[in-house]
């Protein structure tokens, strides 16, 4: 059996699947539903609803802003209280729209299904768009954009991202087992909408579980591949497995599209398959509550809009709670906030190590980790001397935030952190 | 609930690898080597070895604590490694004072005038070696007469030529003789095991290659810098006609090339970066052997070396993700 894999550098942190074992689980209705307006990439989106207005189950309560941008849909039938400026889990302010569970009402709102096999590319791209699919995998890039390229660049292929090669997270891995054949049908439509031909399904070596499933489930499917990946971070940075599975590197700065390739997850996949075959618009994932500090660890089916309190139990000693994996989660610093379609996980890790910071040694580790082929070290230093064109003229745009280089770092330096501050400050040149 | 979480950006795990784990699996992998010196030459080994080591850990400690008033950091344990790399380099009866005053020059000079760890350009050892050898030349080579200079007795073999010298290295009386000697003199088994005249830490090529199997297994080093500083010095002396196992065995250049080329503050960050510097270090060494004024060169090429490293740096960046196009495109 082949194996596929990125050559540049790339590290192997320890795996820490704590919940594959852990069958998906609806997590709690919470009364009240807060979605926020500003969930994944582009613009914020529009409520088209009214504070005391009645919605169904599944009925779209807020339209995209602009092209890149993605409807929102109720996941609960209730009552628009309010639209409300709430922070979300980072601490920021953001505008919400915030729904009342009425318990008794079961209506719904769907969309008529469709048979993948028959629909147009444009119906099955309309679909998309209608039921507010984003990148699930943590990007939320809008789905609907992806699929339709820019002029002159032609998809060859669909690249399902079923690596999951953060440590602790197995929301994907917990899908793959349980759902292949829907995953398999999702990434059918998406290969329809697409008009490609090909769809590889990338997954590490360490989900053989994952892997018998998909492999049985896209036998059904012409043209549509399992390709075992190396268990190595970051397999699934979109990058890295384009360069994996077709050994084609998006040159930098441009689409992976340019080099013929649509990446989704495979989460993304599930949703596709949900809202084109059953008409049901996304209004929840699945993520993981994991972590050496979380009392409730395990793989829950969550409607968006549920206060991350009541999602996880910390034990006593728990500091912190990361939103996302170990290696690019972002840290939360309020439990009151609302889940959303980027949530894949909340970690809540033990104890923490006690390192401290020492000065660089220049032992070029962060350089041999790098799967970017950027200068880590250089970089976090001209970002200390404030030397941005320098910085830039050293590819640090290129930089996909891995942490490849700080989990490395002998000297414990906090490089990816000077490395985003640098990134900041140059996009504020130009 | 009380709602306060500490935050901090990602990663937000680290592997285990510390500055610290790296310098102790160092010094580990200087262990064999030291034993092999107390083996040959007794308990004055053991005397330069602590005072050298004492010597650097007393002048980082007052330079850190009463000049820079920053915390002590004694415990990375790489002002222990210079202490006992000096003390490898230096002859077993050079009078202590010497051995201080060249520590006090190996962390006060060469390290911590630069600001300390990380900051340096040369091998703080090294600087501490040609401080010495520069102001004590006549100490500096003299050797201890009751141990052997690696070459077999002139009546064993039944071949004429240099007698067997006691109080010389190996190198030297290959410079002094090199027209006499006769290969077939040579106690090869000396060599090896380290029964020969010679600086405290060169002369152990076998414990010198297990303390090098150590670093590689424990992941302190790659093998680039190693293999490149052996490879160029055994090929290069092989074609100025020199016997590559006499370059490789009878000086320091084994110490130098897993040792002291190998430190991370000296040399090129990347593995292009690193084998240029190797290869400039072997060829430089066999250089100075063969045509310079001193028996032995691997101090001055690796300084030479560590001189290079800020080019080699600038000139083996790493190759980028995704710029492959790029560079054709600028090349057409």
């Amino acid at each position: 059996m082949k194996i596929f894999t990125f050559h540049k550098g790339g590290i192997h942190p320890a795996e820490r699947k704590l919940t594959a074992e852990l069958p998906i689980r609806p997590a709690p209705a919470a009364p009240v539903l807060t979605l926020l307006l500003s969930q994944s990439i582009g613009a914020p989106s529009k409520p088209v609803v009214k504070a005391g207005e009645r919605v169904a189950a599944g009925q779209p309560v807020a339209e995209p802003g602009g092209f890149v941008g993605a409807w929102i849909h109720s996941p609960c039938a209730g009552v628009v209280k309010k639209i409300e400026r709430v922070r979300t889990a980072q601490g920021y302010p953001a505008d919400a729209l915030v729904i009342e569970r009425d318990a008794e009402s079961g209506e719904r709102y769907a969309y008529p299904g469709l048979d993948p096999a028959q629909a147009s590319s444009e119906e099955i791209v309309a679909r998309v768009r209608e039921c507010g699919i984003v990148g699930l995998g943590g990007a939320t890039f809008p789905t609907a954009v992806k699929l339709v390229p820019p002029e002159g660049m032609t998809p060859e292929c669909v690249i399902l991202n079923g690596a999951e090669c953060e440590p602790y997270l197995t929301c994907d891995d917990r899908l793959m087992r349980e759902h292949a054949d829907e995953i398999a049908c999702g990434a059918y439509c998406l290969m329809r909408a697409a008009r490609v031909r090909h769809c590889y399904i990338g997954i590490e070596r360490n989900k053989p579980e994952a892997i018998e499933a998909m492999q049985r489930a896209a036998a059904g499917y012409e043209g549509m591949k399992v390709c075992v990946l190396r268990t190595k971070y970051p397999q699934g940075g979109e990058k890295q497995l384009i360069a994996a599975i077709l050994g084609r590197e998006v040159p930098s700065g441009a689409l992976p599209v340019s080099v013929g390739a649509i990446v989704d997850n495979v989460a993304t996949a599930y949703a596709v398959q949900q809202a084109v075959v059953e008409g049901k618009p996304l209004t929840g994932r699945v993520l993981t509550v994991t972590g050496e500090g979380a009392l409730n660890p395990g793989n829950y089916y969550v409607e968006l809009g549920t206060p991350l309190l009541s999602l996880v139990q910390l034990s006593p000693e728990a500091e912190r709670v990361i939103a996302g994996g170990p290696m690019m989660g972002k840290a939360v610093s309020r439990l009151d906030s609302p889940s959303t379609k980027g949530l894949s996980g909340l970690l809540v890790p033990g104890a923490p190590d006690a390192g401290k910071m020492q000065a660089c040694i220049r032992c070029g580790a962060c350089y041999n980790v790098c799967p970017m082929g950027l200068e880590p070290m250089m970089l976090a230093r001209q970002a200390e001397n404030a030397d941005w064109e320098g910085a830039a003229g050293r590819g640090v745009m290129d930089c996909v935030e891995c942490g490849s280089c700080a989990y490395t770092c002998p000297s414990r330096r906090r490089l990816l952190d000077w490395i985003r501050y640098a990134k900041s400050q140059v996009r504020n040149l130009k | 609930m009380d709602n306060r979480l500490l935050i901090s950006g990602s990663p937000h795990v680290h592997s285990r690898d510390s500055v610290d784990r790296r310098m102790w699996n160092v010094v580990i992998a200087l262990l064999p080597a030291l034993g092999v010196a107390l083996w040959t030459f007794g308990a004055r080994a053991l005397y330069v070895t602590l005072v050298a080591v004492g010597a650097c850990l007393a002048t980082e400690w007052i330079i850190e604590r009463y000049l820079f008033g920053r915390a002590c950091t004694l415990r990375n344990g790489s002002a222990l490694i210079t202490g006992l790399l000096l003390a490898f380099n230096l002859p077993d009866i050079l009078p202590l004072w010497m051995v201080a005053a060249g520590a006090a020059v190996a962390i006060g000079v060469g390290k911590m005038s630069f600001g300390g760890l990380g900051c340096n350009i040369w091998n703080p050892a090294l600087v501490g070696r040609v401080f010495l050898l520069l102001s004590f030349p006549a100490a500096m080579t003299t050797w201890n007469p009751s141990v052997g200079s690696g070459l077999l007795p002139a009546q064993a073999t039944g071949a004429s030529g240099v007698d067997a010298e006691t109080g010389a290295t190996l190198l030297a009386t290959l410079k002094t003789h090199a027209h006499e000697m006769d290969l077939s003199r040579v106690d090869w088994l000396s060599l090896a095991l380290g029964d020969m005249n010679g600086s405290l830490g060169e002369v152990g090529a076998i414990a010198i290659l297990l303390g090098l199997a150590w670093m590689l297994l424990s992941r302190t080093v790659t093998w680039h810098i190693p293999v490149s500083v052996l490879g160029s010095a055994a090929l290069f002396s092989w074609c100025t006609g020199a016997n590559p196992g006499l370059e490789l065995l009878s000086g320091g250049l084994l110490l130098g090339a897993v040792f002291m080329a190998t430190d991370y503050v000296t040399s090129p960050m990347t593995h292009k970066g690193q084998l240029i510097y190797g290869i400039l270090i072997g060829v430089l060494t066999i250089i100075i052997r063969r045509w310079g004024a001193y028996p032995e060169g691997v101090s001055f090429a690796i300084l030479l070396g560590n001189s290079f490293t800020p080019l080699l740096n600038k000139y083996c960046s790493p190759r980028r993700f995704g710029m492959a196009g790029k560079r054709k495109e600028a090349a057409a």
